[in-house]
């Protein structure tokens, strides 16, 4: 699939049709430069699974958890790290194999942590506004 | 009264005493300061706070002709922040508790950068302002009493010191880029041939948001060439960090004006900006307070204080582990 988005609320809108397809247990590498819209993709993401959490930047906290009515949904950010190790403390392998959603920015610096079954979701800025959203996963 | 201060919740393990309010040791155990230890303790990730917690605590203690069993209270920071590293401090905390079996009470890391001012400043009494700027945080509170926090405002998407160390990297600093941004700005002064938008989120609440001002920094750089950026990378940091300072000024000076109240503490990683310093205690004035730098990033001295008060005010709270509590 690839599609464009030509204002942030239609980035929104597509992490809202992700979030109307997802499972628990699924993972979703999202790859984009500074400022492509990872954070608004899961914003709109969380919406669309009905919430009271504000969706954040998780670069400094590496992982924000919000819940949702539908389930728990794991925002990681991986931009700050240095080793994968450094994991180990955010509860990320319990996560990753939990009941949950996780969203996973900047995922693509340390692959070798990353789940066979995750899907990438790449977001590319042509503009200011637009962006160009591709992904191998049919919905 | 000895309080052994402990705080693990990110990126720095410290271990403080103080006896009363005064600080008589605080130890933090980041990085960069690893030479004070000796070179002991093996390069470890940065994170790693297991390996560095038991060290540093032995190391603090040797310093002061203070015995571990004459402590009378701990006090733990025991959230918000990433839950492996906060369960190392607080289960450190809390093998203490029960070996010594003293007193011990959990603190939110927010309410511990608040209390970070008073140790400086015991004479800033209740009510106050406080504006926590950091890596990880955006917000003001205004702070009743110890223990009553009201939330006025706080960032929508990243935090301050966050658009810092992106927007420093975005102009070829190495990560993180706050302090580099602050010395790059500091060669022009008062620029205007670059500005940036001070983001207002609604005329009806405080929040902030820069992540805009971010992606405008981005695109204003996007199409130039290196050495356009190398020419005008002063008055672009200029141009940012003034925008942010506008907004955060901007807001409490909205804080001030809704609440009636004077008296501020600027607190947090990003209140060891001098620019932003300079700024806020010319539109404040004397109202204003900060912590000094080594005060503002996360150290355990301002969680131990805050639980000193706690205990005054018979506010002890048994340590929690929530990663994500708000204050």
């Amino acid at each position: 699939m690839k599609v464009t988005a030509y204002s942030v609320e239609q980035t929104r809108e597509l992490g809202a049709l992700f979030a109307s397809k997802a499972m628990p247990g699924d993972i979703y590498l999202l790859e984009g430069d500074l400022g492509a819209g990872k954070t608004e993709f899961v914003r709109g993401f969380t919406a669309k699974l009905e919430t009271e959490c504000t969706v954040r930047s998780p670069t400094f906290s590496i992982i924000n958890v919000y819940t949702t009515r539908m389930f728990p949904v794991y925002h990681f950010d991986f931009y700050r790290m240095c080793d994968p190790d450094e994991l180990n403390e955010t509860g990320y392998y319990e996560y990753i194999n939990s009941d949950g959603v996780c969203l996973i920015e900047w995922g693509n610096l340390f692959p070798e942590v990353i789940p066979q079954n995750a899907v990438k979701i790449k977001i590319t800025d042509i503009s200011e506004n637009v962006r160009i959203i591709e992904t191998e996963k049919e919905l | 009264m000895i309080t052994l201060g402990i705080e693990s919740s990110c990126d720095e393990t410290s271990v403080a005493i103080l006896r009363d309010t005064t600080v008589i040791k605080n130890g933090i155990y980041s990085q960069t300061e690893h030479s004070q230890f000796g070179g002991v303790v093996p390069e470890i990730a940065s994170r790693a706070h297991l390996e560095k917690i038991d060290h540093l605590t032995e190391t603090v203690f040797a310093e002061t002709d203070i015995k571990i069993k004459d402590i009378d209270l701990i006090s733990v920071t025991d959230s918000p922040g990433l839950a492996g590293a906060l369960l190392v401090g607080v289960s450190f905390a809390l093998g203490l508790h029960t070996t010594l079996n003293k007193p011990i009470t959990g603190i939110n890391h927010l309410e511990g950068h608040i209390f970070s001012v008073l140790l400086e400043n015991p004479d800033l009494s209740f009510p106050f302002l406080a504006l926590v700027v950091s890596g990880g945080h955006t917000a003001i509170y205004t702070v009743h009493d110890t223990g009553k926090y009201e939330l006025l405002g706080q960032t929508v998407d990243d935090a301050a010191g966050e658009a810092f160390d992106k927007v420093g990297k975005m102009l070829g600093f190495t990560y993180p880029a706050g302090r580099s941004i602050e010395l790059e700005a500091s060669m022009v002064q008062n620029e205007k041939s670059i500005t940036f938008p001070v983001a207002r989120i609604s005329s009806n609440n405080l929040n902030f948001s820069f992540s805009g001002l971010k992606t405008a920094v981005k695109y204003f750089i996007k199409d130039k060439n290196v050495q356009f950026i190398n020419e005008n990378r002063s008055r672009i940091c200029f141009a940012f960090q003034k925008a942010v300072i506008d907004s955060l000024s901007n807001n409490l000076a909205s804080a001030v004006k809704s609440t009636k109240i004077r008296r501020i503490a600027l607190v947090g990683g990003v209140a060891c900006n001098q620019s932003l310093r300079d700024a806020l205690q010319k539109r404040f004035g004397t109202d204003i307070r900060f912590p000094s730098p080594q005060l503002c990033t996360d150290n355990a001295a301002m969680i131990a204080l805050a639980g000193y008060n706690r205990y005054r005010k018979k506010q002890l709270r048994f340590p929690t582990m929530n990663p994500s509590a708000p204050l």
